[in-house]
Parts: C-alpha cells; structure tokens; sequence
C-alpha cells in the first residue's frame, strides 16, 4: 500500500476490495505505520476503493479510536460516490472524519 | 414458484473465498443486466452474510458455505445463503444495528443491517448448533433490453 508523510501527517492510499479478509492486511500496515511514525493526522484515501462492506467501517472505526489514542485525528478522504450509502448507514457521518467530496460538497446527503 | 434460473456453490468458509462468492452470484445475475448500483448492492450483502459465516458460524473451524441463487419473474432474484456452524441463540439481537459479538475484531455490528438496507427483504433462520440460512431477495429495476 502506498504512503507518504507530509510534515506530521500520513497519507495512505487504500486500493482494491475492503472486505473482512482484506482488512486485516491493510489494518496491520496502518497500526504499523502510527505506531512507527506517531502521525498527528492520518488520512486515508479512498480514491482507490472498488469495493467495500462493513469490515470497512470496522477499519475506519479501528483506526478513529487508535489515532484518538496518540492524540492524532483520522481523516478518511476521495470517497468514491459507490461508497457513501455504506458511509451514511454507518453513522460514520456524524464523527467528523469523511472529507466532504469536491463534486457534490457533503458526505451526508 | 416460477423459477427462470438457478444456481449453486459451496465452498470451504475460508475467508479468503468471500471474494469469490459476491463475484460468483454477481457474475450469475449480469445475465439480468443489472445496473452497476444493483450489483454493487448484491455484492456487498452477499459479502456480509458470507463474512457472517466465516467469523461467526465456523468460528473455530473450516466448515462449508452453500450459496443458491434463483431468478424469478419479474427481476426478482433470491439470494440463499446456508452454513452449519454453530447458529444464533437469539436471531433479532444479532440483527440489531451495531450489536456485535466480537468487539475486539473490529466487526462493526452491521452485517444485517447493510443486508436490509441494500436488498428489499432479508429472513434469517437459525438453529443453535445446527446452523443458519440467510435468504435475501431483491427486485431489480425493470430492463427494456431483451432478458
């Protein structure tokens, strides 16, 4: 998986399928990489994302409590628009975490 | 019951076959010629009654997932989704939004409530011990295309 770090904050660009059996693999090289480089935001792009069921909101939630814990913030960013009914189901909308999208301005509609 | 088509897999509950089972039944349904957004929703439910079966029913084992799949009239196609892992006690709790039984692994709680939300109407059917049958049903948009 891609990253790259920009001052104190970390980028990394989810790509592919997020299902359970995925997760796990993209969950240990970003607990990795916090742990590692003790970023103040990370970011994760979407952009990439063909897929993705609820493990998806268990990765995001995962790392929103493991960046709470070092004091960092989760920003999750490029939600492709196949995504944002998953998103708006997971009352992920109401933490402050999804970058509203250029095209259409806001993640909750 | 009409039934146009059908099929059927099993398959071992390894996760790394959940890919594989939403690509299966989707690839079984484009014969609908469904929009992408329709697909989508298939997959995705399918991906989360099959991660069911692999966190959940075969918890501690390798056990087998059968995954049928009918087109009926009228764009409606029926999504049967049976292990024989350990069932649920208690069908509604674990329908509940948010209710997980394994917090730790980062499950969401939200299987079914993504299942409801992305089919038309979802039946569980659960004995402990015995196993589980998951059936979704959804009505696809009328296609002018000739079926």
């Amino acid at each position: 998986m891609k990253s790259t770090m920009n001052g104190s904050e970390l980028t990394l660009y989810v790509t592919g399928e997020i299902d359970h059996h995925n997760a796990a693999r993209i969950r240990e090289t970003a607990d990795g990489l916090i742990q590692q480089r003790h970023p103040t935001v990370l970011r994760l792009n979407f952009a990439g994302v063909e897929f993705m069921d609820s493990s998806g909101i268990g990765l995001i939630m995962g790392r929103f409590r493991m960046m709470q814990l070092y004091g960092g913030k989760l920003r999750v960013t490029d939600i492709p628009q196949g995504l944002r009914r998953m998103m708006e189901l997971s009352g992920l909308t109401g933490l402050d975490v999804l970058e509203r999208s250029r095209e259409s301005g806001d993640c909750t509609e | 019951m009409t039934v146009l088509n059908e099929m059927s897999i099993t398959f071992e509950s390894r996760s790394s076959n959940e890919a594989f089972a939403r690509s299966a039944v989707a690839a079984f349904v484009m014969q609908l010629d469904p929009t992408v957004g329709e697909i989508s929703d298939l997959k995705t439910a399918v991906s989360e009654a099959v991660t069911n079966c692999v966190v959940h029913a075969y918890r501690h084992s390798i056990g087998t997932i059968r995954i049928s799949v009918r087109l009926l009239p009228d764009y409606t196609i029926m999504i049967r989704i049976a292990d024989k892992g350990c069932g649920m006690e208690d069908v509604h709790k674990a329908m509940e939004p948010l209710y997980t039984s394994l917090p730790e692994e980062e499950r969401a709680g939200l299987g079914f409530a993504v299942m409801q939300s992305f089919c038309d109407s979802v039946s569980v059917r659960s004995t402990p011990g015995k196993g589980t049958v998951v059936t979704l049903k959804k009505r696809l948009s009328p296609r002018y295309a000739n079926g």
